[in-house]
């Protein structure tokens, strides 16, 4: 197939995305916070109009032709996201409310049926406090107990000592595919194999890898991978949940109500078959439609253009950054996604968000719920700027010169 | 001895200053430099419970209760919160706590700064102001406990 984009064009791709064209405090939007959240090019929000102003109707039972085209669309983006991260099975693929609440499910599901007292949990140091707190409740009500993965002064895992920490009683490996706060890609294949030889599941926090990398669950052979819509230029509340078909068949169900059941009595009831015994009630139909139109944007694009276009604008930032003194890079893996994670000697982080904010430039500042890691660098935050396909480095020169700025006054 | 000034008669003081500025980098360089200048706080007193919730950075406050007024002193990791801070000592210290409970400090909206703030820092100020009112309401109760 001829893509439109066979070379990047960063300015088509801007034109693509309506609120750059904004400002803020009367200076021209940079948008450095895209590992919070990216901004939705308009065939996102087109998609999302076009399903209410068209064919809003509820899925799965109506027979009309309003709900028979909803159910299409519903289930149209299963199969996107199923080649997107080449599963091997649409019914992998279920939809939730992100990353949090996939993990949750398993944590939910899978632990509940089969975690007991004294049963090991690996995470690891560069958690999200979304891949820490759900496997706190489930250990907590199970008896479990979690050992994490230490992070060396880089910001990458020391695997040495996830090797001594695997043992027999190892049943769950829950990791990051790529660091929100430090940017660092993990080598989540060998973690994988490395837990399947002593007969641990893995699953993989793909909230900040899938934007950026090729995604095969097949080829990394994970147990669970999960992904969330808004971060990768689709809507915020939907996410997704890819799962072993055996893994996802022997599990209970995680939320009860319409739509999971086969056959409902006041005495017993039995379970829909998967994906939807795991998607209870009217689902979020309208931001599911909607993420396949993100998808097909990003393929289009193509990850390996994007991919090369943020390597370069993070290789540059690093430089700029590192030139200004007193800024030290907080995270200095050798393989990273394009986020810049900093902190200035002297400033607190949250004085320089301030500042950079008040010259139209949006960037991260705090802990990025990774409370655990900040502890392990000694720090209470960083400053973090994080890149996407439509930025440039005239917006890294605009923040730079924010930056210097803001340090002269600070200090 | 010179009249202490009422919490309004600060408030307008505040204004004044901050309508002398023409951009938005000269007010905060000014708050910065507020910031700069208020007192540190005693290191005895940067324990947990001084430590005002809702700001993305630390904020501690104490204040005493002598002679029926109510006298604040505060410190924060970060220099914009401090200078916002020391702005809000400004204008409540040195005042009785009906004073200071009834006090609607209009000049934080009339300088711009609530607008200017993003919600979750403009709530880390109320915070600020919200523990500052609460501190006067349990000397107004002692008071009247007395």
């Amino acid at each position: 197939m001829q893509s439109v984009h066979t070379t990047f064009n960063i300015e088509s791709i801007r034109a693509s995305f309506p609120i750059l064209i904004r400002k803020v405090k009367d200076k021209p939007l940079v948008y450095f916070d895209n590992a919070a959240t990216t901004q939705k090019p308009q065939v996102v929000i087109d998609a999302l109009t076009d399903y209410y102003k068209l064919y809003n109707a509820n899925i799965h039972r109506g027979i009309h032709s309003l709900a028979e085209e909803a159910t299409a669309a519903y289930e149209a983006t299963r199969d996107t996201i199923k080649d997107f991260i080449n599963a091997g099975h649409r019914e992998e693929i279920i939809f939730t409310r992100g990353v949090t609440e996939s993990i949750n499910l398993v944590a939910y599901s899978w632990g509940k049926a089969n975690l007991k007292a004294g049963d090991e949990i690996i995470i690891s140091g560069m958690e999200h406090h979304s891949n820490i707190v759900p496997w706190q409740l489930i250990a907590e009500s199970t008896g479990a107990i979690i050992k994490v993965i230490p992070v060396n002064d880089q910001g990458e895992l020391m695997m040495e000592e996830y090797y001594k920490l695997l043992s027999e009683r190892t049943k769950l490996v829950s990791i990051v595919h790529a660091s929100n706060a430090l940017g660092t890609i993990n080598p989540v294949k060998e973690i994988i194999a490395a837990a399947h030889n002593i007969g641990a599941i893995v699953l993989v926090d793909g909230a900040q890898s899938s934007v950026h990398l090729d995604i095969d669950v097949q080829d990394l052979d994970c147990d669970f991978f999960a992904i969330s819509s808004h971060k990768v230029y689709g809507p915020t509340g939907i996410g997704v949940l890819y799962g072993k078909k055996a893994i996802l068949e022997a599990m209970p169900p995680f939320i009860g109500g319409g739509e999971m059941i086969s056959e409902v009595s006041f005495e017993k009831s039995t379970w829909n078959d998967l994906p939807y015994k795991f998607e209870a009630g009217t689902p979020n139909i309208a931001d599911t439609v909607a993420l396949k139109a993100a998808i097909d944007f990003v393929r289009e694009i193509g990850k390996g253009n994007i991919r090369a276009h943020e390597d370069a604008l993070l290789q540059y930032a690093t430089q700029q950054l590192e030139s200004i003194e007193g800024v030290r890079i907080i995270g200095q893996a050798q393989h990273k996604v394009s986020v810049a994670s900093f902190v200035i000697d002297g400033v607190h982080p949250q004085d320089v968000g301030i500042l950079l904010d008040n010259n139209g430039v949006a960037v991260r500042t705090g802990h990025h719920c990774t409370q655990p890691l900040m502890k392990r660098f000694g720090i209470p935050g960083t400053i973090r700027a994080s890149f996407a396909m439509y930025n440039t480095r005239e917006e890294i020169d605009v923040m730079i010169l924010a930056l210097n700025k803001a340090i002269k006054l600070l200090r | 001895m010179s009249e202490v000034k009422s919490i309004l008669e600060t408030e307008q003081e505040i204004i004044e200053e901050f309508a002398l500025f023409d951009t938005w980098e000269e007010k905060y360089e000014y708050i910065i430099d507020m910031g700069k200048k208020l007192k540190p706080l005693d290191d005895i007193h940067k324990k947990e419970e001084n430590k005002i919730k809702g700001c993305q950075s630390t904020v501690w406050m104490v204040s005493d209760f002598n002679d029926g007024k109510v006298n604040y002193k505060a410190e924060s990791d970060a220099v914009i919160v401090k200078g916002l801070v020391s702005m809000l000592i400004r204008v409540l210290s040195g005042h009785t706590p009906e004073e200071i409970i009834n006090a609607k400090l209009e000049f934080i909206d009339q300088i711009g700064m609530k607008q200017h703030l993003a919600q979750t820092r403009s709530n880390g100020l109320l915070s600020m102001v919200k523990q500052m009112k609460l501190d006067a309401t349990v000397y107004q109760a002692q008071q009247l406990n007395k």
